[in-house]
């Protein structure tokens, strides 16, 4: 038998020199350079962590670098709750194989084998008192070498640092108001940026009078390619004022007509298709059909929403230009401003810094764009380019709306023999930098203007786009699992987080709610009885118990269960949630279960976990971006509401800690379980079925009406 | 413009400014003071918190003349890192966030309601807290840090 050949993790195969991962500096600190980014996730912290771990140094020494085009390893973009699985993995290995060269230095210098060295906190020591240090050696190591695939990584009974709460590195900073957001970086000689976007839908600025916004005190500059316009200005305020005055002198074209928000359904089932099979499964022994029960689930358009307006910063220097940006991909952000400035890419430097909290492709590699335009007219000054509220939530790309229609065919006792599962959505990826156009807003208003991508769905390998999460992981004996994707875009839509996820575990999880109710068998036994992966009946189970299902029946309380296993490769996640029905709803209580594999920072997890459940609660409660047949109406909190302090509910969360399986990431593990758990929960208590998102009051008594 | 006197976290300020420009563009652009973030523009979303004696306030949509003469707190007035605010260390202890964009809001609004209010209720802190916007969905943390901070400040 012959063993398998050693491989390396793929982000260090993508970029195996070990130096630009780890670099030790003089005093005593090591720096780490991943390629993976901070957007609010805590992913720096879990990175330090397992560093620290395989370097044997303290967590305090190591200085984590942030992701430039300039220095780092490119290692795509920061989604898909794949952060720990690529960079956790290659930093692990890379540090291993640091340390491994260390100790081979060390045993030369100190004349003791290898075997016998120690390392504490970057002191390497040995029999007979002998001793050196990271540090000491530096200058005979060198780590300009490419990672060997031969390393090994610690066991996981060895590790110190990583599968424990260690507190977060930035928050300290955040605390106390020290700058880390790109809003808040002070460049020498900054100047203040604006563009300027039109009301209505897909209309093209055909005329504009600048003499009104000349005259506003403190503009530098107006710019203008073709369709696309912005001011720059000495102060914020000042830009404020220009663009505003700018405004009243556009003429824009018509515009671009916009579905009707009332029959999201109709209108994506009527759209130009591509049509994917996207799983099939044949029973061996065809069991017989007695009745077959057809449902139809949607979700809204949801928009990103952040609490920051999206923001960056550019600087010319002749024909290179620096940006800084919170986008979730430096090198692919790079890769479409080359395509649009025609410039190679090594004239453009992509750095990131923090922006607020990121739950997919929102704005902010578009206003990298648009402050590189910008920046253009302002002689060699650095320009920061701030998006208002209304355009974040107008222009930015939003979550797609989805249809999805699910037929279950039933056996005479109400068993499931066959399973169909349909989907209509535009497709949920239209991210920068991996196609040969650019996918940046402003993009498609230069003169000589791109075409505004249609969005597509990643491939299945990769989790799956709309169809993310629709093959059921339990053992009906047939299914088919088909998507539609839209060929055409009148909304705007790319990533947000989960994908077709929460849609697809939505539609899933209420069916198998309501076929539970049918056969008057418990729903937490009902899925129990359907799933063979112990590790998925351990998160059901161990929610239930927290849970203490099925608690007793009242009036006006109803309780619900959801699961899933996200992209039905990573985080296992059960959710029950308790909620309050009279008039309108509201969830008490959530408790959830999660399984990650080795939890790099428990706390950092179950973080993770809350703020999941808290934002699917809201999307389900509150969410839903609204239009009329010419725009966005949903441009401010007043018209885009989200969960507040009072609303939300307590959320508990238990952690399934399985030290010896590659970790896997959280972020996106509890918004499908919550969402079903929720709805669920409302059937409970109301007794009617609420199938379209967001469960508002008006949704409940529709669902009443058609019901009686 | 013209000379407007107000006391900045401790300090008595004098600047010269355009008495309709907002309070929030001034301290984030001619004081270089970032703690107050802009999140809207509009007064909705919390970001902006300042103290103005005992009261949050949004700060965006505060023009200058009406801070004349009054005591004004930004995040950065109510500690540091050697000498923290007890709601500072509380929100370290308890990991109270996630990006930490409308954490310097949510302190001022904490701060606020302890000035007024030192030993609040749990509904008491989600009621003073319903005017700041959280996305990430850390609410439940910034709660649980809010009253850890009350009951140390209570402590003799």
């Amino acid at each position: 038998m012959t063993s398998p050949v050693p491989t390396l993790p793929v982000s260090l195969a993508a970029n195996p020199r070990l130096s630009s991962w780890v670099k030790l500096s003089g005093d005593g600190r090591v720096a780490i350079s991943p390629g993976k980014v901070e957007i609010g996730q805590g992913i720096v912290t879990a990175l330090a962590q397992i560093a620290a771990d395989e370097l044997d140094i303290d967590i305090g020494r190591v200085e984590m670098i942030r992701a430039s085009t300039a220095t780092s390893p490119n290692e795509g973009v920061t989604s898909g709750s794949l952060s720990i699985q690529q960079s956790g993995r290659a930093l692990r290995h890379a540090c291993a194989e640091v340390r491994q060269r260390f100790l081979v230095a060390a045993s030369e210098r100190l004349g003791v084998d290898a075997a016998l060295l120690n390392v504490d906190d970057g002191t390497i020591s040995g029999p007979g008192n002998v001793r050196t240090s990271y540090w000491e050696l530096a200058g005979d190591v060198s780590l300009d070498h490419d990672a060997t695939p031969g390393a090994t990584a610690k066991i996981a009974a060895r590790r110190a640092v990583a599968g424990h709460s260690v507190q977060r590195v930035d928050i300290p900073d955040k605390v106390f108001a020290q700058p880390r957001f790109i809003h808040d970086l002070a460049l020498p000689g900054l100047l203040h940026g604006r563009a300027l976007r039109p009301d209505m839908s897909g209309a093209k600025l055909i005329a504009l009078d600048e003499s009104a916004a000349r005259a506003i005190p403190g503009l530098v500059a107006i710019a203008r390619d073709g369709g696309f316009a912005g001011v720059i200005a000495d102060s914020e305020a000042a830009a404020d004022a220009a663009l505003k005055a700018l405004r009243k002198g556009a003429t824009w074209s018509a515009g671009e007509a916009l579905p009707n928000e009332e029959d999201l359904a109709g209108f994506l089932k009527s759209q130009p298709v591509e049509t994917t099979i996207i799983d099939t499964r044949l029973a061996s022994a065809p069991r017989k059909r007695a009745q077959t029960l057809r449902r139809q689930y949607t979700r809204p358009y949801i928009a990103h929403a952040s609490i920051a307006p999206s923001c960056a910063m550019a600087q010319w220097d002749g024909d290179h230009v620096h940006v800084w940006t919170h986008s979730q991909g430096v090198y692919l952000l790079r890769a479409d401003l080359a395509i649009v400035l025609k410039l190679p890419a090594e004239h453009i430097v992509v750095e990131h810094m923090e922006g607020a909290g990121c739950y997919g492709h929102n704005a902010a590699d578009d206003v990298a764009l648009d402050a590189v335009l910008l920046a253009k007219a302002a002689g060699g000054r650095p320009v920061r380019v701030q998006w208002s509220r209304h355009d974040e939530l107008s222009h930015a790309p939003f979550g797609a709306a989805m249809a999805i229609e699910i037929e279950a065919d039933l056996d005479a006792d109400k068993e499931i023999v066959g399973w169909r599962h349909s989907i209509w959505s535009n497709g949920h990826a239209a991210r920068p930098g991996r196609a040969t156009q650019p996918a940046l807003l402003a993009a498609s208003e230069i003169a000589n203007p791109y075409p505004r991508m249609v969005s597509t769905n990643p491939p299945a390998a990769n989790g799956g786009g709309g169809d993310r999460n629709s093959v059921p992981l339990y053992d009906f004996p047939a299914w088919t699992i088909t998507s539609h994707r839209l060929l055409t875009m009148p909304v705007r839509t790319s990533a947000l987080r989960t994908l077709g996820g929460q849609g697809n575990v939505f539609a899933i999880e209420s069916l198998l709610d309501e076929i539970a109710v049918l056969r008057r068998e418990d729903p937490v036994a009902f899925r129990l009885r359907h799933l063979r992966d112990e590790r998925a009946r351990d998160v059901i189970r161990a929610a239930a118990r927290r849970a203490q299902w099925r608690p007793q029946k009242q009036a006006g309380i109803g309780h619900g269960v959801g699961f899933a296993r996200y992209k039905n490769t990573g985080a296992y996640c059960a959710a029950i949630a308790e909620i309050e029905g009279t008039d309108d709803i509201r969830v008490k209580r959530l408790t959830l279960a999660v399984d990650v594999g080795e939890a790099i920072n428990p706390d950092g997890v179950i973080n993770q976990i809350e703020g999941g459940a808290i934002q699917a609660t809201s999307w389900v409660l509150k969410e839903r971006v609204r239009f009329d047949r010419t725009r966005i109406t949903s441009a401010s909190w007043t018209d885009y509401p989200i969960l507040t302090f009072s609303e939300v509910p307590a959320v508990d969360v238990e952690i399934i800690q399985r030290p010896e399986i590659e970790p896997v990431g959280a972020g996106e593990a509890a918004h499908g379980p919550v969402t079903a758990a929720i709805a669920n929960a409302v059937f409970d208590c109301l007794g009617v079925r609420v199938r379209d998102l967001p469960i508002t009051r008006d949704r409940i008594i529709a669902a009443m009406e058609l019901a009686s | 413009m013209s000379i407007l006197q107000f006391r900045l976290n401790g300090d008595a300020i004098a600047v010269d400014a355009d008495p309709d420009h907002m309070l929030l563009d001034v301290l984030r652009g001619r004081l270089g003071i970032t703690g107050a973030h802009f999140g809207c523009g509009a007064g909705e979303c919390g970001a902006c918190h300042v103290m103005v004696g005992d009261r949050a306030m949004t700060s965006c949509d505060m023009p200058m003349w009406s801070v004349a003469d009054k005591d004004v707190v930004t995040v950065e007035g109510l500690g540091t890192a050697e000498r923290p605010h007890p709601l500072q260390r509380a929100f370290i202890s308890e990991q109270a966030m996630q990006c930490g964009y409308c954490a310097s809001g949510i302190l001022i609004t904490a701060a606020a309601l302890l000035r007024r209010n030192p030993s609040p209720t749990e509904a008491e802190v989600r009621e003073a807290l319903d005017r700041n916007l959280c996305r990430c969905g850390s609410h439940n943390r910034m709660v649980r840090a809010v009253l850890r901070a009350a009951s140390e400040m209570a402590a003799p």
